[in-house]
Formats: C-alpha cells, sequence, structure tokens
C-alpha cells in the first residue's frame, strides 16, 4: 500500500466544494459575488496605479456636471467675462508701450506652456476643483475597501482567538476576558473611537501609527471585536461538550488541537459570516470617520471624505459627488450583505 | 419464529394480561372504519428539482373503539402517514393526488383548512415524543389544560378550572389541585406526558394519534404511560393510532398492527396473527434481531439472514469466564457536584456514590438504570472525561483517579469509549480516514503516514465497511454504520478496555443487532473489556457477564448476568425487570 493507492480511492467533495456548489444555485449570491469581485478587480487595479492615478489632477472646469447633464450655460460655470462688443481701434500712436510688443512676443516665445484643455463636463461630473468625480470614487473605493477588509480581519482575529480562549476554557480565563468585553463594551462608541484616534494621532505612536489609513484599521479593529468574541465564545461553549470534542479528549487531543482542528472547522461559517458582516459595518464606520474628520489624511480620498465635501456642495446644487459616492458604496455594501446572506445558507453544517 | 418461547418467557415471570384481548369488534366497526386511509403518497421537495417520496401507497383503516399501532423504523414513514391524517406536515409536503383520508365519510385531504383546525385537537388530538418540548414552559399546566377547553368546548374560567381538575385526576397526576398551578418544569418527564394527554383528551377525540409518546422515557415511566393509554382508550371509547418502533411495546396495547418500512405497508392483521405467525419477511425480522431475556444466541438474527432464510444461530453464548487478576479494580467512586442553592450557599448533588466493581479481561460489565442514576457518570470517569471525586481506579497498581491530565495521557490510548449518538461524535469536517488517523498520529502507532492509512483501510474493512469509504464524510453514512466508524476509531489505538456508553439506543432495532454482533467478534478477536452502559436491560442481558443495577447514584444490586435476571433481589431490579415491554407475550 502506498499514497499512490490512497489517492486511487475515491474522495468525497469536502465542504467547501459543497457550500460552493450550493451557492452556485443561489442566483442573488451569484449576481452579488459578481458585483464583489468587479469592486475588488477595480480596488486592485486602483493599487496598481492601473486606474485613477491622476485623481488629483484638475481636469475639469470646476463643478464640471456630468455627461448626461451637459454643460451649464448659465455662467456659473465659467467666470469669463465677455469682450466688450466694438469696432477695434488702432491705438499705436499713442500707447507708449507699443514699441516693446514685439519685444515681449520675442520673449514669451522663448517659454512654452501646455494649456490643459478643461473639459467642460466630466463623466461623472467634477469637484469644487476640476477634479474628475470617477477617479475620486474608485480612489476612494481603493482606500474604503482595503480600510473595511483590512479592519473587519484583523477584528476577526482577536475576536476568534479571544472568543476561543474564553468559550473552550471558561473559569479564570473566562471571567477575565468577560471583564475586559464589559469594560469595551462600557465605554461609548464613539467616545472610545475618539479616545483611540487621540492616542494615535498625537500620542508617541503617532510618528509610526499616525499617518495613513492604517490608523483608521487600529482604531475599528480595536473597538469591533466585542460581537465576533461574545460570538465565537457562544459556540465554543456550546461545542467542548459536544460528543465529537469528548470523542477527541478520548483519544488523546490536546487542547490546541481540540480547540483550533476540531472545533474551528466546525464554526467556521459563523466566523466567516460575522467577517463580512464586519466588513460591511467597518465600511460605514469608516465614512463615518471620514465625516467627523477623525478618518483617512487630507490627502487621501474615500467614500466617507466624499460625502463630507458633498455636504457643502449640496447646498449649491452641485449633486454629482454625493450621488456617485452613494451609488458606489450602495451599490458594494447591497452586494457584500446579500453574498454574506448567501454564504451563511451555502455553508450551513447541516449537511443531509 | 418460536412464539412458544415468549410464552414459557411470559409464564416465568408470572405477569398477568393487562388488558383483555379484545377480538370482539363486531362486523359493522369493522365495515364502517373510524378512519380510512386510502392510497396515501406522500413526497417532499427537497430543492426546486428534487422531490423525495416519504409515503408510497399505503392504506390502512382504524376501526372506531380500537387500537391500531404503526411500527417501522426510522424513514419508515410512520409518523408522516400519520400526520397526514390531521394534515400537520411540513410546508414541502405534497400529497398524492388520489390519497384520500376518510373520517366519517368525509376526506380530509380535500377539507379546507378551516374545518381542519376545528377538527384538530376536538376530535382527533395527538400526543408528541417529547413532552418537555410540546409544552409551553411560561404556563402553569392547568392554565395549558383549561386554554384547550375553552377555546374548543367555549367553557367559562370555572368550568374549564373544574374540568381540568377532573382531566388531571383522570391521567393520574397526585396531588391534581396543587400541580394546576405547576410550571412544566417543576413535572418529572412522566407527568409531563400525562398533561399532554389530558389535554389531548380534553375534548373526548374519537381518535387519539400517540407518535412514539414513551421513548423519551424510562421504562418503569413507560409502564405507567402505557397502562394510562389503554385505560383511557377503554373508558372513553376512542380509537388510539399508536406508532412506534417498539413491536415489544406495541404488542401490549393494540388491536391491530400495521408494519412499516420505506413508505410502504409490508405486513398488517391483527396483533396475534403478527406475532405468531408474521409471512412478512421483515416483521420476521424485527421480531428475531431483537436480543430477549430468555435467550442469548452466539449470534443475533439480522434482517438478512431471515430475507435470505439462512438459519437461525441457536447455539447458546455462556459467560466468559475470570482468567487472572481484575483489570480495572474500583472502589468507593464518586461523584459530586456543587449546586448554587443561594447566594453563598451550596448544596451537594451525588450523581455516583460509593461504586464498587471489578473488570476481568474479556468479561462484560453490563451497568443498567434509568435516566439520572450515574450510569453514564460512571463511564466518564472510568475514561477521565470526567473527574472523580472520590475512590480509587486501580489499573495496573496506578490510580487513574490520582493522574495529572498529561499522566492520564499514556493510558488514554487504552481505555476507549464509544458514545451514544452516533450522529454527534464524529467530527463532521474529518473524513473517515482523517478520524482513523489521528488518534494513531498523537500516540505514535504506525511508522509513517503510509503504514497509518494502511492500518485504517484495515480496519474500515474489519469493521465491515468498503475501502472507498475513507474519503468519504460522516454525514454520508447511516446511524449503524456511524457507530461503526467510531468503533474502527476505538481500534486504532488498541484499547483493552472499551466503554459503551449507550452504543445501540440510538439505533433501529435490526442495526442494533449487527452492531452487537460485531462488539462480540471483536471481544473474541481482541480479548476486549467492555463496560456496557444502557437502560434497554434486554441488550444489558445480551451482552453482559456480569451486571450492576444502578438507581440515584447508588449501586443497588450487583451480580452475574443471569442470576440477576432470573432472581432479582432488590425492589428497584425488580420493578426494572417488571416493566420490559415483553410484547404479546405478557399479554397471552
Amino acid at each position: 500500500m502506498s499514497t499512490d493507492l490512497l489517492q486511487a480511492l475515491p474522495r468525497s467533495p469536502g465542504v467547501w466544494a459543497q457550500a460552493w456548489t450550493r451557492l452556485k444555485n443561489d442566483r442573488v449570491g451569484m449576481v452579488s459575488l459578481g458585483v464583489t469581485l468587479f469592486f475588488i478587480v477595480l480596488v486592485l487595479l486602483a493599487q496598481m496605479g492601473l486606474v485613477a492615478k491622476d485623481w488629483q489632477k484638475e481636469v475639469g472646469t470646476p463643478f464640471a456636471p456630468p455627461h448626461i447633464v451637459g454643460k451649464i450655460v448659465d455662467g456659473s460655470q465659467t467666470a469669463v467675462i465677455d469682450a466688450i462688443a466694438g469696432p477695434s481701434v488702432d491705438m499705436s500712436d499713442v500707447d507708449p508701450l507699443a514699441p516693446r510688443y514685439e519685444e515681449w512676443k520675442k520673449r514669451a516665445a522663448e517659454f512654452k506652456a501646455t494649456i490643459t484643455q478643461k473639459s467642460d463636463t466630466l463623466p461623472l461630473g467634477g469637484d469644487q476643483l476640476g477634479r474628475d468625480v470617477l477617479s475620486k470614487v474608485i480612489k476612494g473605493a481603493q482606500v474604503s475597501i482595503t480600510v473595511g477588509l483590512t479592519a473587519a480581519l484583523f477584528a476577526t482575529l482577536i475576536g476568534t482567538i479571544l472568543g476561543a480562549l474564553g468559550g473552550y476554557f471558561g473559569g479564570r480565563i473566562g471571567d477575565f476576558l468577560e471583564w475586559v468585553y464589559n469594560v469595551f463594551t462600557a465605554i461609548p462608541y464613539i467616545l472610545l473611537v475618539f479616545a483611540l484616534a487621540a492616542v494615535l494621532k498625537s500620542g508617541p505612536l503617532a510618528g509610526t501609527l499616525g499617518s495613513g489609513a492604517w490608523t483608521v484599521v487600529i482604531i475599528l479593529s480595536l473597538v469591533g471585536w466585542t460581537g465576533i468574541y461574545r460570538l465565537v465564545r457562544s459556540e465554543y461553549m456550546k461545542h467542548r461538550s459536544r460528543e465529537y470534542v469528548r470523542a477527541a479528549e478520548a483519544i488523546g487531543a490536546s487542547h490546541a488541537s481540540r480547540m483550533f482542528t476540531h472545533i474551528l472547522p466546525n464554526i467556521s461559517h459563523v466566523v466567516l459570516v460575522q467577517l463580512s458582516l464586519h466588513v460591511v459595518g467597518f465600511i460605514k464606520a469608516e465614512v463615518i470617520l471620514s465625516f467627523l474628520g477623525l478618518g483617512v489624511p487630507i490627502d487621501m480620498v474615500s467614500w466617507g471624505t466624499m460625502l463630507s465635501e458633498a455636504q457643502t456642495e449640496l447646498v449649491q446644487g452641485k449633486w454629482w459627488q454625493l450621488v456617485a459616492a452613494t451609488v458606489f458604496m450602495a451599490t458594494f455594501v447591497t452586494a457584500f450583505a446579500l453574498l454574506t446572506d448567501a454564504l451563511r445558507d451555502a455553508l450551513d453544517p447541516k449537511l443531509r | 419464529m418460536p412464539s412458544g418461547c415468549m410464552q414459557l418467557n411470559s409464564q416465568r415471570h408470572g405477569l398477568p394480561r393487562r388488558f383483555a384481548p379484545r377480538n370482539d369488534l363486531n362486523q359493522e366497526q369493522a365495515m364502517n372504519p373510524l378512519i380510512s386511509v386510502q392510497d396515501l403518497h406522500v413526497s417532499f421537495r427537497m430543492s426546486k428539482t428534487d422531490t423525495v417520496e416519504a409515503v408510497r401507497g399505503v392504506s390502512f383503516d382504524i376501526p372506531a373503539n380500537s387500537t391500531v399501532a404503526l411500527v417501522g423504523e426510522s424513514g419508515s414513514g410512520k409518523s408522516v402517514s400519520a400526520m397526514s391524517i390531521v394534515r400537520l406536515l411540513p410546508e414541502n409536503a405534497i400529497l398524492g393526488q388520489h390519497s384520500k383520508v376518510l373520517y366519517n365519510g368525509r376526506d380530509l385531504l380535500a377539507a379546507p383548512l378551516e374545518d381542519m383546525r376545528r377538527l384538530r385537537g376536538k376530535d382527533i388530538s395527538v400526543v408528541f415524543q417529547e413532552p418537555m418540548s410540546s409544552l409551553n414552559p411560561v404556563f402553569t399546566v392547568g392554565e395549558q389544560i383549561a386554554e384547550v377547553l375553552r377555546i374548543h368546548l367555549k367553557l367559562n374560567s370555572k368550568q374549564a378550572l373544574d374540568r381540568t381538575l377532573d382531566l388531571m385526576t383522570e391521567v393520574g397526576i397526585p396531588n391534581p389541585k396543587e400541580r394546576l398551578k405547576s410550571y412544566p418544569h417543576e413535572l418529572s418527564g412522566g407527568q409531563q406526558q400525562r398533561v399532554m394527554i389530558a389535554m389531548a383528551i380534553a375534548c373526548e377525540p374519537k381518535l387519539l394519534i400517540a407518535d412514539e409518546p414513551t421513548t423519551a422515557l424510562d421504562v418503569t415511566v413507560q409502564r405507567q404511560i402505557m397502562d394510562l393509554l389503554a385505560g383511557l382508550q377503554q373508558r372513553q371509547k376512542m380509537s388510539i393510532l399508536f406508532i412506534s418502533h417498539d413491536l415489544g411495546l406495541v404488542g401490549e396495547i393494540s388491536d391491530e398492527v400495521v408494519v412499516m418500512r420505506n413508505g410502504e405497508v409490508r405486513e398488517a392483521g391483527s396483533v396475534q396473527r403478527i406475532f405468531s405467525a408474521p409471512t412478512d419477511a421483515y416483521t420476521q425480522a424485527l421480531l428475531a434481531c431483537r436480543p430477549r431475556l430468555d435467550s442469548r444466541p452466539r449470534r443475533l438474527a439480522v434482517i438478512d439472514d431471515i430475507v435470505n432464510k439462512r438459519p437461525l444461530c441457536t447455539e447458546q453464548r455462556v459467560a466468559a469466564p475470570i482468567t487472572g487478576a481484575a483489570l480495572i479494580e474500583v472502589k468507593d467512586l464518586g461523584k459530586d457536584y456543587l449546586l448554587k442553592s443561594g447566594l453563598f450557599k451550596r448544596s451537594v448533588f451525588s450523581a455516583v456514590k460509593h461504586a464498587d466493581f471489578s473488570l476481568y479481561k474479556g468479561r462484560t460489565l453490563g451497568v443498567v438504570g434509568e435516566s439520572g442514576s450515574g450510569k453514564t457518570t460512571i463511564g466518564m470517569m472510568l475514561t477521565r472525561l470526567t473527574e472523580a471525586s472520590a475512590g480509587s481506579i486501580m489499573f495496573e497498581g496506578v490510580d487513574l483517579a490520582q493522574l495529572s491530565a498529561a499522566q492520564m495521557r499514556i493510558y488514554r490510548s487504552r481505555i476507549q469509549i464509544i458514545f451514544q449518538n452516533p450522529y454527534a461524535s464524529l467530527n463532521p469536517r474529518f473524513t473517515v480516514g482523517q478520524i482513523l488517523i489521528e488518534p494513531m498520529r498523537i500516540h505514535g502507532i504506525g511508522k509513517s503516514e503510509d503504514d497509518r492509512a494502511r492500518l485504517a483501510l484495515e480496519l474500515i474493512e474489519k469493521v465491515g465497511l468498503t475501502r472507498d469509504d475513507f474519503g468519504k464524510y460522516p454525514h454520508e453514512f447511516s446511524g449503524g454504520q456511524r457507530q461503526r466508524i467510531a468503533i474502527a476509531r476505538c481500534l486504532t489505538m488498541k484499547p483493552e478496555i472499551i466503554v459503551c456508553d449507550e452504543s445501540v439506543s440510538a439505533l433501529d432495532v435490526s442495526v442494533q443487532a449487527t452492531v452487537l454482533n460485531l462488539l462480540l467478534d471483536l471481544q473474541d478477536e481482541f480479548g476486549l473489556t467492555y463496560v456496557f452502559i444502557s437502560h434497554d436491560l434486554a441488550v444489558v442481558k445480551y451482552m453482559a457477564d456480569e451486571i450492576l443495577v444502578m438507581s440515584q447514584g447508588e449501586v443497588v444490586e450487583r451480580g452475574s448476568a443471569e442470576e440477576i435476571y432470573a432472581r432479582p433481589q432488590h425492589p428497584y431490579t425488580q420493578q426494572l425487570l417488571g416493566a420490559i415491554p415483553r410484547g404479546l407475550a405478557a399479554a397471552v
């Protein structure tokens, strides 16, 4: 008998393969998976600098309207004053500077200036500085989704490990972790975020962590692990006395083996669904933080900063930045939430 | 079928027929049954394209004033057939077009839902298996019974209260006046089932459907509930449709028996004929597969034997002799649980008190008792899955009860356990191969992964599965096959002692026999010592050489299996033995 012969034996499809088969039959799930993948590809392309690299360029006139709206001709868009009509008069005999015109012309020819042709309309319109809203919203997607995903990953990691320890061992370890949990949940959410932001942005750590989107990731994951912790803990409490875990104990499997090779795969669907729910939640949280000015720095763009800018623009009737950011965010968040729902159904361990 | 043996058996115990056989159903009743189920087909829609047919063309009649039993193993469609009568089926059920359930000449399957709602609970009522989950925990039992009366009989609260008291007296609840104000959790399982029965008979139904009403109860309580049902049937002149997997139980109460398998009726007839002259091979097998108290054949008959008309094994098994010193000696074993009974007060609950016993190589120790008797705790302490709070477990001069968790790991492989529920004891995310290889890896059995895989394959075949099962997941197997995998997992570590904690209790009768045969074969081959824990006295009698009878944490009687069954000394043992359903034998 060799391994080759073992591999020749039939092997049933694993849980993930079966989940995939079930997901494939779920039309809503597949569509939302498609939308989500589209956004992920967009984020990756933006990350590599292939799209929306020049989001900061002022390519349009200030508040250039979207293509479908067309150029607005009420004069508010272009502040160019029309020349006064009338016949041209030769003034060279009275103009004292006239002899110098030739000299200046020659000198000016020595310099070369490219004048960007500022477009009057942009695909999704432009912002106050004439930056393309489409590029902005794509770049914003990159920041928002990356922040949401990484923060959710960290929060799930913290929540799962602490929940596993607390639920599996119980007793003193469980009590201690419950105490930590209670402290974290006793502080009002926004207050905790403010406190962490203050520490990270101006404390001793400000030099290393205080810049970029990392602060937001750290704040969100430190604040957001509590719900996952409770759920994973309750699952572990339920599973640790199940017969298959007792059976593993009877064959002499160690605590770590029972916790992570036996129980964890059986509750992975809970963890996964929590992970995706938190991605959605954290994207929204990042938007709120950026809106409050605690989010990403000023030289970056996220869906939150766009919404924050849109607040003042809306009063002037420039609605396109608001619409673009909202539609993009709503589409992604809805698709992701629906995908989560479909995943929950597909991963249900109650196999027939 | 040697029905003579059964009669012999009942004569030995001298049990009277509790209820006289009623063959006096007159012609008219037989011609005009209360309920007539005709060509019942029920399928379940599993997905858009997939349907599973659970019941295929079942027909049977329920005469007025009689008890009809639907007998079958899990998945035979017996519950679905019965629930079709009251149309209490899941939403994905599809009834056949030509199926009919006639009640007083009216087709219930075609009746409007509003009519069915009026019928349920009034003309036809149902008692379910789990009394605890069928009662609402936030209302008192009195309120729950009275509610039925108010809805269906439109009684005012005073009348309802009086009638509730009558009903509770009728179903034999002690101190009914006080119990009226009890919440379900304050009653025992048997009393809860009595309350359920009181609710079911509140409106004097014509038909009572009892869906495995005693399966969740202890044998002695089962006996009381059976007596109650039989008495009620006669007093109230109603019909009972009794659903059960236990042919022995059915024989005691019913007039007619319908045997079902895989959604079809295999055999139907009067209870006398089914027991004395079963014509269908499956019915014969059901009767033969159960271990009996009066005989202990070398091998139990399984369905295949009957269907293929192989001669049954008549060679009797003798108790294994005691050879050498005791393998394990247990002295004064005890387990206490601290219960919080106030802010600072603690009370002690003793699950096991002063248990003494010894295990010898190649012999089987049976532990019997009802729920809460501490029998499982003993098994758990032997395998150190529960810490003992008193006493010693001496194994090769080492006290297992005193070892630390790390020291215990060496001994783990030598004392193994097979759990009750084969659906819960295998990790659903591991393949059979992984399940079997893991313990070998932990204990360093086998030189390489290839070596272990080879050993695993050998064991898979030894327990009666095929090589192709190596890569499958537990959910692809039936209960009996899963229990075989659990047995194979124990064998990977070459244990000396195996604790079987209700290991066959969750299995169907026919599957039980094959697993018991396998356990006996393995005992012969490897000289294994078993601790066989079960509430099922017939199975323990068949397996064990020596028996401990436990009640409320105490060992009340201890002795050789034959001795205990022939001459029970302790009143509790006598009560237990008297409660075993013996089929028709007890009745004749």
